[in-house]
C-alpha cells in the first residue's frame, strides 16, 4: 500500500512538472500574446495542481491535504479570471496579433479604442 | 540527485523561461501574463519544498502566495487599461 502511494505520488509529480515545463516553453516560443496565454494559463494551472496533489498523496497529513484542497480551489477560481482580465485589457489597448492570424472577431473593439 | 531534486530543477528552469519573457516580452501585457504564471509556478515550488523538508509552513506560504498573485494580476491588468484602481 505504501509503495503504491509512492508510485502514485511520483507519477502525479512527474506529470505535473511536465505540464509546467510545457507551459513555460509555450510562453517562450509562441508568436503573440494571446497564443502565449492559450499555451500557459491552462497548462501551468493543471501542472501546479498535479504537483500539489502529489504532495498531498505523499504526506497523508490532514493539515497538508486541507491546504492543498484550498489552493486547488483558489487556482480553479482565480486562474480563469486573471487570464480573462489580462486578455480584455490587452484587446482594449490594441496589443498586436501575430502575422499568421486568420480571423480577428474583435477587430471592431480595437478600432473603437484607437479612435 | 533524488527525484525531488529533479522536480525542483525543472520548476526552476520553467521559472527562468518565464523570467526571460518578463524581460524580453514586447508588450507590457506579455510581462503581466508571465508574472501571473510565475505566481502559479511559485505555488508548485512551495509544494515541492513541503515534500522536501517535511515542514508544512511552506504550504501556508503557497496559500497566501496564490491569493496575493491573483490580486497583483488584477491590479496590473487595471493598470494596463489605463484606469485607476477605484473604477
Amino acid at each position: 500500500m505504501d509503495t503504491l502511494l509512492w508510485y502514485v505520488a511520483g507519477s502525479l509529480a512527474a506529470l505535473g512538472t511536465l505540464f509546467v515545463l510545457l507551459a513555460a516553453v509555450g510562453i517562450l516560443r509562441m508568436p503573440d500574446l494571446f497564443t502565449r496565454m492559450h499555451a500557459s494559463s491552462k497548462a501551468a494551472t493543471l501542472g501546479a495542481i498535479l504537483v500539489l496533489s502529489a504532495v498531498a498523496v505523499r504526506s497523508g497529513d490532514a493539515a497538508v491535504i486541507v491546504r492543498v484542497v484550498l489552493i486547488c480551489l483558489f487556482l480553479f477560481l482565480t486562474a480563469p479570471v486573471a487570464a480573462h482580465v489580462i486578455a480584455r485589457a490587452a484587446t482594449r489597448t490594441g496589443v498586436p496579433l501575430s502575422d499568421e492570424t486568420v480571423l480577428d472577431e474583435l477587430s471592431e473593439h480595437r478600432k473603437i479604442r484607437e479612435e | 540527485m533524488t527525484f525531488l531534486h529533479v522536480l525542483m530543477a525543472s520548476l526552476v528552469v520553467s521559472m527562468f523561461l518565464c523570467l526571460y519573457r518578463v524581460m524580453a516580452g514586447p508588450t507590457p501585457a506579455d510581462r503581466t501574463v508571465s508574472v501571473d504564471i510565475l505566481g502559479v509556478l511559485m505555488v508548485g515550488f512551495c509544494a515541492v519544498l513541503t515534500a522536501m523538508t517535511g515542514r508544512d509552513v511552506y504550504m501556508i506560504v503557497g496559500v497566501s502566495w496564490s491569493l496575493l498573485s491573483f490580486v497583483a494580476t488584477l491590479a496590473l491588468a487595471k493598470h494596463l487599461e489605463g484606469r485607476s484602481f477605484d473604477d
